[in-house]
């Protein structure tokens, strides 16, 4: 196992930003660190790192108790959300730092760059300054950096946080194309729960210094081991008492056995998508349920505004009964 | 290329903001140009006018007498013994600037506010009341037994103190700009604190270390009031070129004066060249 | 933002907040810290609070304190000597602020050719030495030997070793203060709103006072209270263009080193005294306005 997480703690002052956590990352795989901001992901990914020491607990990596080791000693790769370019570096002496430091033979060093510029496409940027690249190139030139050194791990703190939507996307599955490709054992901090289902192959959800459930991503989203996971992880909504995701909901026209029954009171599309609201009037829906489907389902279904629907879950939807 | 290099170049975080195009032309309305007309002669009776006076007079009686002027035995001395002193004061700022300037932005410790009055007061105080602050604890009633009045040491001191703003105000902004997130970058890639310094740090301060040494240079060769009680004028010894310029407009050589003044300022302007290239260089490399 | 799909719980990509402070202290920083301050207090703390101290000191056996300092200050050539720092710093600091105001103002929101140049013209009195600017105003303005001594002279007019002159000084040295402090921020808030206002109805005046103004309020304060602090200590210009001597010219810098040279020392250290409080206040009134220009971080 590639790094071990034993016991730890972290306070900031009165600050719980960590409590107790005991985590084990596979080697290889992509892990991402998922929850709402001020939760302690990034906290716990720099206690990995070493820039922030825990008040207790271990780290081990690759089977080497790194806990009292300086971040210089530790061999992480790690990038961060705002690039921290070396300004009056070029791309290629930027990717070169950590080996230069290393005092490796120039040849090898050079040799290495030209290999990481083209990993990252970033070859015809090579002697650019930092200012003079976007922000997606940057992050990338940050990501050839971190590997230069041939990290055992690889820790990237909301990496794609400061880009446009965009980008964001490219670089996500840029990212996980690239991890297929260099395989080094990477854990990502994110609080986009669809970046982290999409890339990752195992999610850590963190909520409050603690940790909320750890999985694969389908293993979260269908079996959320709480109401926090299940809310975080996509829209929930709330009927007959259980919560439950507004496209699991199977809506009829006719009356039937049902869990609820009222007027569509709302009608909103979004592209491919219709969301409805539908306000019950039993004492057991204070607030509307909400549901979506695709167009087509509401067109065969011939739904408008005002019509009274019959509401149920699905077959085979997963929901949390709300204590 | 694949699809990443689609995007759009953003402009840098920590470049200032793109002033507003606009175009060329005079956008001036009437009020304004006659506003900027008032501003301007006013401007030109006030500076440029009597600077202009100061060149003409240097240039007056020709480049013999200007170069006779500055060579004269008593005022050559003056202007070494100012550029030598203004250097060393420059070196010790540079580094010392650039130490409280660190300790002010990093360290944390109870009565750190009150240093930051303190750099100031020096450019608060009134040059005269600078001189006498000085000479009132290493002056002739010295209370500690040391005596700088009519010493080189005493030209040194009085620079030191009314130069110190300049380099610690200039590399403050640029310390408490600088990304925390660089540094530990640079460690997560093995770079000890030193070579943190050396190679991340360093250049980066270097353009605002420079800047702030020009000003502290320029301060230096210039200074006057702070010297006066101090200097003691000894021909030679301790006069230094501001002190030499009054000592030519007491004795109604205006032009000899002049002659020293335009000196002054050609050598502040070299100097300030000179410094930028440096930093220049510093920060290039890394 | 990119998300697509909105959870109740997503704060959107803030960063988290707290900001990490740096723990860990080397011998090293404990080392800088005592040699900042020890530096700091032999060149500054401890001359200067001599100064004070000998400001209430007892002189030639008689005794010391707050009584005496104000019999040496309330003497009718330190009074006259006050009197014309005052009226001297006052008319410059108000000439600097009008013309400082403007002149920002074409700057920034006007362009017009030659606009570069003065910019950087505007800068150049910082450089020069203050002995230097004497000189130059003498050369421009004495009646003898000035390039308009002519003019002058034949309309009575007398600039240099009179108030006049002594106020030119005094606006020659603080000249840029008030426009550093307004330039940075009429570019940082844009023309906005005085483009709206303008689309309101205002006519340039009042958009001016209405909108403008309020926006560079403090730091035009900021500018004043530099120019100001720097027009009651201007020492080496006003030597030059004053004849100095008592109650015909003499300045407060003035009368301290002409007390200084006469072996008064008392009087030049109750002057000195004032002085350096004024000084203290100013750095105390700009450290309070400081907070009220955040948005200039």
């Amino acid at each position: 196992m590639s790094i071990e997480i034993e016991g730890v703690n972290k306070f900031f002052g009165d600050f719980a930003a960590l409590t107790d956590i005991n985590l084990t990352i596979p080697t290889g795989q992509l892990t991402a660190l998922l929850g709402p901001s001020g939760g302690g992901k990034s906290t716990l990914l720099r206690v990995i790192a070493g820039l922030e020491e825990a008040d207790t607990g271990r780290v081990t990596i690759e089977g080497n108790d790194a806990t009292s080791l300086p971040v210089q000693k530790r061999n992480v790769g790690f990038v961060f959300q705002h690039y921290a370019a070396f300004k009056h570096l070029s791309v290629r002496r930027n990717i070169a730092f950590g080996l230069e430091i290393r005092k490796r033979p120039k040849a090898e060093v050079n040799a290495k760059v030209e290999e990481l510029l083209e990993l990252v496409h970033l070859t015809q940027w090579g002697d650019r300054k930092p200012a003079q690249l976007s922000g997606g190139q940057r992050q990338r030139m940050a990501l050839a950096r971190a590997l230069a050194i041939e990290p055992s791990v690889l820790l990237l703190d909301e990496p794609f946080g400061a880009l446009d939507a965009k980008v964001r996307k490219e670089l996500r599955d840029w990212l996980r194309r690239l991890h297929d490709e260099v395989h080094v054992t990477t854990v990502f901090v994110t609080h986009d729960q669809e970046e982290a289902l999409e890339v990752a192959d195992q999610i850590v959800v963190i909520n409050d210094g603690k940790i909320e459930q750890i999985g694969t991503p389908d293993d979260l989203y269908d079996r959320p081991a709480s109401e926090f996971v299940l809310s975080f992880l996509g829209p929930v909504t709330r009927l007959g008492g259980d919560l439950i995701r507004p496209h699991d909901i199977e809506i009829s026209r006719y009356e039937q056995a049902s869990t609820a029954a009222g007027p569509i009171t709302r009608w909103t599309r979004v592209g491919f998508e219709v969301r409805l609201e539908i306000t019950p009037d039993d004492a057991l829906h204070p607030e509307p349920v909400q549901v979506a489907l695709t167009r087509t389902e509401a067109r065969a279904l011939d739904l408008n505004l005002g019509d009274r629907v019959w509401l149920r879950p699905a077959v085979g939807a997963q929901s949390v009964i709300s204590g | 290329m694949s699809t990443l290099d689609t995007e759009r170049p953003e402009p840098a975080p920590a470049q200032p903001p793109l002033r507003r195009r606009r175009p060329r032309r005079s956008t001036l309305t009437r009020a304004s140009g006659v506003g900027l007309g008032l501003a301007v002669v006013w401007f030109s009776l006030l500076v440029l006018i009597p600077l202009a006076a100061v060149v003409i007079a240097a240039a007056d009686g020709g480049w013999d007498t200007f170069v006779n002027t500055i060579t004269d035995g008593d005022t050559a001395a003056a202007i070494r013994l100012t550029v030598a002193e203004a250097a060393l004061v420059t070196i010790v700022n540079v580094v010392m600037g650039t130490v409280i300037a660190w300790v002010l932005v990093r360290d944390r410790f109870p009565g750190k506010r009150v240093l930051e009055v303190v750099i100031d007061l020096p450019f608060a105080l009134p040059t005269i009341v600078a001189g006498l602050v000085l000479l009132s604890l290493y002056g002739p009633d010295s209370p500690v037994g040391v005596n700088v009045v009519n010493t080189r040491q005493g030209i040194f001191l009085a620079l030191l103190f009314v130069t110190l703003p300049f380099v610690v105000r200039t590399v403050q902004p640029v310390l408490l700009e600088l990304d925390a997130e660089v540094e530990e970058a640079a460690a997560s890639l093995g770079a000890s604190r030193a070579t943190t310094f050396r190679r991340i740090i360093l250049p980066a301060l270097a353009p605002a270390i420079a800047a702030g040494a020009s000003l502290a240079f320029a301060r230096a060769i210039s200074e006057f009031g702070s010297l006066v009680l101090i200097a003691g004028n000894q021909p030679r010894n301790t006069e230094v070129a501001s002190l030499k310029i009054l000592k030519y407009i007491e004795g109604d050589q205006q032009a000899a004066a002049a002659s020293v003044a335009v000196l002054l300022l050609l050598v502040a302007v070299v100097v300030i060249v000179a410094l930028d290239l440096i930093s220049r260089r510093v920060a290039a490399r890394g | 933002m990119a998300d697509a799909i909105p959870t109740p719980l997503d704060a959107g990509p803030v960063q988290e907040a707290k900001r990490r402070v740096r723990s860990k202290r080397g011998p090293l920083a404990y080392t800088l810290r005592v040699v900042v301050i020890a530096y700091l207090f032999f060149l500054v703390v401890w001359p200067v609070s001599v100064v004070v101290q000998r400001a209430f000191a007892p002189v030639d056996g008689k005794p010391g304190g707050i009584g005496p300092l104000w019999e040496r200050l309330t003497d009718p050539a330190a009074i006259y000597a006050f009197n014309l720092t005052l009226t001297v710093s006052f008319w410059a600091v108000v000439i600097n602020t009008i013309f400082g105001v403007g002149i920002s103002i074409l700057l920034v929101r006007h362009r017009f050719p030659g606009r570069r140049v003065l910019s950087v013209l505007i800068d150049l009195p910082m450089s020069v030495s203050p002995v230097v600017v004497g000189l130059a105003l003498v050369l421009t303005y004495s009646t003898s030997l000035g390039i308009f001594g002519d003019v002058l002279q034949a309309t009575g007019l007398r600039i240099i070793n009179s108030t006049p002159g002594l106020i030119m000084a005094t606006a020659f040295v603080s000249l840029p203060l008030v426009i550093r402090e307004v330039i940075p921020v009429l570019e940082e808030v844009g023309d906005d709103a005085e483009t709206a206002a303008k689309s309101l109805g205002a006519n340039g005046w009042q958009a001016f006072w209405r909108i403008t103004l309020p926006t560079i309020k403090w730091a035009v304060v900021y500018g004043v209270v530099l120019s100001a602090a720097r027009a009651i200590g201007e020492y080496g210009a006003v030597r030059i263009v004053s004849r100095g001597a008592e109650f015909n010219g003499e300045t407060a810098t003035l009368l301290i080193q002409n007390e200084y040279g006469a072996f008064n020392e008392a009087a030049a250290y109750a002057a000195a005294f004032v002085l350096v409080v004024l000084a203290v206040l100013a750095l105390v009134v700009i450290t309070v306005i400081r907070p009220q220009e955040s948005h200039r971080s």
